[in-house]
């Protein structure tokens, strides 16, 4: 006689509704374990299996899923931040103290986004050092490495694209001063300022430039190149312990 | 260059020859090409605004009666020192010439100083020391028809023309 509450996990999985969503069906064999992983769209980037070593602290820090995991502690309180930010000139620094005096929890939420971004970078340069210095970036995961580097411009762009939305003084001329960097690049540098602010100064036109790659443009490339730097690991034989498992790896 | 396989000899040599098939390929990857630079020019053209809602570049410095001999005032809103020397009235652009901070006049040390990077310079614009590359570029100078002093932002001149009233 089972007790309740494993008995009533028993009857959910095994109920008509739940094996329509997962078709895998319910047991504890390893071919049922590893179907669950290939037969769901958000596992099946991961490996259906993986040695216990992955799992041990010194292989990887943890820094990689610590990067992620603040990439999603941005993208929730950002999108929560959204709900009272407004992107124009009048209201942008005014809804920011709204958000840190008035709102229920606003500090709390825009602080949470502030600290995670500043992780976040940390926390991808810190994955980068430790695959660069464990060898993970030599063949086959050569392309991988290729993405992390896109991975790694696109966690700076989108630091730098929040850095303007505060509208304040710290904002106003760091973006003046990095606009101005921008217009260095030979021949084309004016044109890319202007196209980057909308305009000669940083203004009204600068200001709802970053905002659309702050929350739309810059996230969402950097979730499609997640994905593929997620599923490109278990393609190249899951993550790097430093003993060679795939075949391209052992030819080495 | 590698030398080509046998396979792909043959794969580029059916690939040259003028099959429909070949055509069809050929005159659908010159559309896409077509389509692709096409649509890089209207990308271009529709991030690029056409009309600006920014302050005018022509500025009203208000009469030259408010400067005294010998002062250098700079107008934050603007951006641009108005310069009464003895020689005469010019303005020079208050933009650091190096990363775009605002500049300001330091009256007790008599130079115009950056607090971004530490430039400084001159009441004349030169340069004192770096980071930047130029020295502060002077501006167009003009007196309107009701005896105001104009500048015009976007109209760097050669040093030395000064407006005399």
């Amino acid at each position: 006689m089972r007790v309740f509450p494993e008995n009533y996990v028993r009857q959910v999985a095994e109920s008509r509704v739940w094996k329509s969503v997962f078709r895998s069906g319910t047991g504890f064999s390893n071919l049922k374990r590893s179907r669950f992983v290939q037969q769901n769209v958000f596992l099946h980037l991961f490996s259906v299996k993986a040695r216990q070593r992955v799992l041990d602290f010194s292989v990887t820090w943890y820094l990689g899923a610590l990067s992620f995991a603040t990439f999603a502690i941005l993208v929730i309180t950002g999108i929560l931040l959204m709900l009272y930010y407004h992107p124009s000139v009048p209201q942008a620094y005014a809804d920011m103290k709204d958000l840190e005096f008035v709102v229920s929890s606003g500090v709390f939420l825009r602080n949470l986004h502030r600290w995670a971004a500043h992780a976040m970078v940390f926390l991808v340069f810190a994955h980068m050092f430790k695959v660069f210095y464990r060898g993970a970036y030599r063949p086959p995961r050569e392309f991988n490495w290729v993405i992390g580097v896109v991975l790694l411009l696109l966690t700076l762009f989108l630091s730098y694209t929040g850095y303007l939305l505060p509208w304040d003084q710290l904002a106003f001329w760091a973006i003046t001063v990095g606009s101005n960097i921008a217009s260095a690049v030979p021949l084309l540098g004016g044109k890319i300022r202007f196209l980057m602010l909308g305009g000669n100064q940083v203004n009204a036109n600068a200001l709802l430039r970053f905002y659309v790659l702050h929350c739309m443009i810059l996230p969402v490339t950097a979730l499609l190149f997640i994905a593929v730097h997620f599923w490109r690991i278990r393609k190249d034989g899951g993550i790097y312990t430093g003993v060679p498992t795939t075949e391209g790896e052992q030819k080495r | 260059m590698r030398p080509m396989s046998e396979e792909e000899k043959k794969h580029r040599a059916e690939f040259d020859e003028m099959t429909r098939r070949n055509f069809l390929v050929k005159v659908g990857l010159g559309s896409i090409a077509v389509a692709g630079l096409g649509t890089t020019v209207f990308a271009y053209q529709y991030l690029s605004p056409n009309v600006l809602y920014e302050p005018s570049p022509v500025v009203d410095a208000g009469k030259p009666g408010q400067y005294p001999l010998d002062s250098v005032t700079l107008d934050p809103e603007t951006a641009i020192y108005v310069v009464h020397s003895a020689e005469g009235f010019y303005a020079l652009s208050a933009t650091c010439t190096h990363l775009g901070c605002l500049t300001a006049y330091k009256p007790e040390l008599g130079i115009i100083a950056c607090p971004c990077h530490g430039s400084k310079f001159r009441k004349d614009g030169t340069k004192i020391e770096g980071p930047a590359p130029k020295p502060l570029p002077w501006l167009r100078m003009w007196l309107s028809d009701d005896g105001n002093l104009m500048v015009d932002r976007s109209a760097p001149i050669s040093a030395r023309q000064m407006v005399r009233v």
